[in-house]
């Protein structure tokens, strides 16, 4: 065991299901990194460097730069996963998706259902979310709850670089499309990853800290925000349970409503926009199937529904941060 | 004066801590205690647990005050004789706190090392020098070389010490074979040629009792002493809810009735406690190794084949070291024993006398070792 990178630990997980099975196979724009250039190979590792060293272990044959072209080889992968192998295509910002809608809506999330369950699509596809990089409205959202929304689809949020290995190493085993969002901003940071191969079931949520008073639920690196909030929280004397879904598709309702049903209170932190979102999901079947056990109405830390802003001022407000929550938990305890 | 004048200071638990949280004294100002008094309680990001004194003598002074974050080596408490002036021990406080300089954080100190017998990975941590014969840690079913945290340092003052990651535990290979004691003693002393360590102090816990008590029957040439903690392979009983118990559950809230079946004081599992457990559980392999074990060794709460025979035809110190409140394997083991087996038993411990009760079980285990000379 050493300290790894979120970046890392991901690569790492990669790697190692490359090695158990030959049918894992990486694609996406600069993962070989080099192709069509003066000669450098493995020179990017995708745009912030997570497959770099990936193709001199395994070959060209199995790590592929694509065109600039994602409606093709995101519908690449998910026609190769429908024929025998167990593709991982990065899709390098989630802002982009817009264009291969079709190919993971229509195509990919359908195809177990509409060939009668005959047909499975083992296709992870790798995406940065996330504001905090002063890459600006067209490079920093936090899209995961679109992807939600719809049947046929794992959506992965993995808030931790432990966490992230192990959600990676079972989303390249799991025979549905997968959705993985890395957020851009963590990827240097550290902590204590096994070097042997492990996974997470996905559906199975993670409680951090166990409290008394309120249950706060975040999602991806919200989760070490809320933590951060939970500690000012205990200073002031109220104790919070700290819930990481891990996957918000398929989500673990039963502990969220067992942590619920403990605590009496709900706060929700989210940092992508607050309409539609996997905030007001929790929201709403926390209302729904714990009413009775709520003693203070539910709380949603999100951000603004608006574009992320480029002015770095405005950036910083936009996300959640541990005094909002402070705030939010007052609220609901109120 | 000040040579009378006794420090105790945080101590370090096993590899990763860097400092500890004193969460509450036990003492006060002016009593006497005795080395292996409980003094306080110190939490760790692991673990918390009852610090022990490692001296005797007046506490003079409690210098640390409840609720402080202290690094590894900071000092805690004075001991010093009724004698010694107020402002000697006053200058000893400054001039220790003075001079104090917390370990760097990437300075861990000896880091574990692998070695590959038959092609299995076996990670062990080597502490201690010199040229005694080393002392083999074997630990028990679920658990790894951490289980010997408060061990592992004072008996590597005696002799060199190697507390080994058996096989599908801890950082070792995942395979198990058979799962039987047999296949996995077979290991161990593979293990010890490969490391060149011909004669050796074997102390196990568990079913790593019932692994050193294999390997003393399968080379008592090779096996100096024996100290088996609530060890298997004694008698017929074994808590299968624990076993079982401990695959099964996924959740704390789950997994905390299932371990605080290990513990007398069952506030000593903590929720990083179970986090690890849930880590180890993750890994490739563990699952199917920890129920084949079940399934070889444990099978519907009944121990499969008890090596009380070979116990007999020991002639080398044999140690038994048991909690009274075990609620793993009964204690009720220890009785028929061979007159020639040393028992002991600890008052106030569940199935792990050897973190419950460390300075008293590494007294046991440092004098079964002499006792051997």
């Amino acid at each position: 065991m050493s300290k790894k990178s979120y970046r890392q630990a991901i690569n790492e997980a990669i790697a190692q299901e490359m090695r158990r099975d030959e049918n894992v196979l990486v694609w996406g724009e600069d993962n070989a990194g080099g192709t069509g250039g003066d000669g450098e190979q493995d020179a990017w590792g995708g745009v912030l460097g997570v497959t770099k060293g990936l193709l001199p272990e395994f070959g060209p044959n199995r790590v592929l730069d694509t065109p600039i072209s994602e409606s093709a080889f995101i519908g690449a992968a998910a026609g190769a996963a429908a024929t025998g192998l167990r593709p991982v295509a990065e899709l390098m910002f989630v802002d982009f998706m817009g264009v291969c809608f079709d190919q993971i809506f229509n195509q990919a999330a359908k195809f177990r259902y509409m060939f009668g369950g005959k047909a499975v699509t083992p296709m992870v596809i790798r995406t940065m979310y996330g504001a905090g990089f002063r890459a600006a409205s067209q490079h920093s959202q936090a899209l995961y709850s679109v992807f939600t929304h719809v049947p046929g689809l794992k959506v992965v949020v993995p808030s931790s670089p432990y966490e992230a290995k192990g959600l990676m190493t079972q989303a390249i085993r799991d025979d549905d499309p997968v959705i993985f969002f890395e957020n851009k901003v963590m990827y240097d940071d550290e902590e204590e990853v096994p070097d042997d191969p492990y996974a997470i079931p996905f559906g199975e949520a993670r409680l951090t800290r166990e409290g008394d008073d309120v249950t706060i639920v975040a999602i991806g690196r919200m989760v070490g925000i809320a933590n951060q909030a939970a500690d000012e929280l205990e200073k002031a004397g109220i104790s919070a349970t700290v819930v990481d879904p891990r996957t918000t598709s398929p989500l673990d309702v039963d502990t969220i409503i067992e942590c619920v049903e403990d605590t009496g209170r709900l706060v929700v932190v989210d940092e992508s926009h607050p309409r539609c979102s996997v905030a007001s999901d929790i929201s709403s079947i926390v209302a729904q199937h714990a009413f009775k056990a709520l003693k203070g109405p539910i709380q949603m830390v999100t951000a603004p529904h608006t574009p992320v802003p480029f002015a770095p001022e405005l950036e910083d407000a936009y996300v959640p941060n541990p005094a909002k929550i402070v705030d939010a938990v007052k609220v609901a305890m109120a | 004066m000040t040579d009378s004048i006794q420090p105790i200071i945080m101590p370090k638990w096993g590899l990763a801590m860097t400092e500890g949280l004193l969460a509450s004294w036990s003492v006060v100002e002016g009593v006497t205690i005795n080395a292996g008094d409980e003094i306080c309680e110190i939490e760790t990001t692991k673990l918390a647990n009852m610090f022990e004194s490692p001296v005797s003598g007046l506490l003079r002074r409690c210098v640390a005050t409840e609720g402080e974050d202290l690094p590894v080596g900071a000092l805690l408490a004075v001991v010093a004789a009724s004698d010694v002036s107020d402002v000697d021990v006053d200058a000893y406080v400054a001039r220790f706190q003075e001079d104090f300089v917390p370990e760097e954080a990437d300075d861990t100190g000896p880091e574990p090392e692998s070695v590959t017998v038959d092609g299995l990975r076996l990670v062990y941590l080597k502490q201690g020098e010199g040229d005694g014969i080393p002392i083999i840690l074997l630990h028990g079913f679920g658990a790894d070389m951490n289980g010997w945290l408060f061990n592992q340092g004072d008996l590597s003052e005696v002799a060199p010490t190697f507390a080994l990651d058996l096989p599908g535990h801890g950082k070792s290979a995942k395979q198990v074979g058979d799962g039987s004691l047999m296949w996995m003693a077979g290991v161990v002393e593979k293990f010890m040629s490969a490391m060149s360590l011909p004669t050796v102090h074997l102390v196990g816990h568990s079913m790593g009792a019932g692994i050193a008590l294999q390997i003393a029957a399968d080379q008592p040439q090779a096996v100096k002493s024996l100290t088996l903690i609530a060890g298997a392979a004694l008698g017929d009983e074994v808590n299968i809810e624990f076993l079982e118990g401990y695959v099964a559950a996924k959740r704390q809230k789950h997994m905390k009735p299932v371990l605080q079946q290990l513990v007398y004081d069952k506030d000593l599992i903590s929720p990083d406690m179970m986090e690890e457990v849930f880590k180890f559980k993750r890994i490739d392999g563990v699952i199917d190794g920890l129920n084949t074990l079940i399934q070889t060794n444990f099978v519907g709460g009944t121990q499969q084949g008890s090596l009380r025979d070979a116990l007999s035809a020991l002639s080398i110190p044999v140690t038994i070291i048991w909690g009274r409140e075990d609620q793993i394997i009964p204690v009720s083991h220890t009785d028929g024993l061979p007159a020639s087996v040393k028992i002991e038993i600890i008052e106030h411990s569940g199935h792990v006398p050897q973190m419950e009760h460390a300075s008293r079980v590494n007294e046991i285990i440092t004098a079964t070792i002499a006792s051997a000379a």
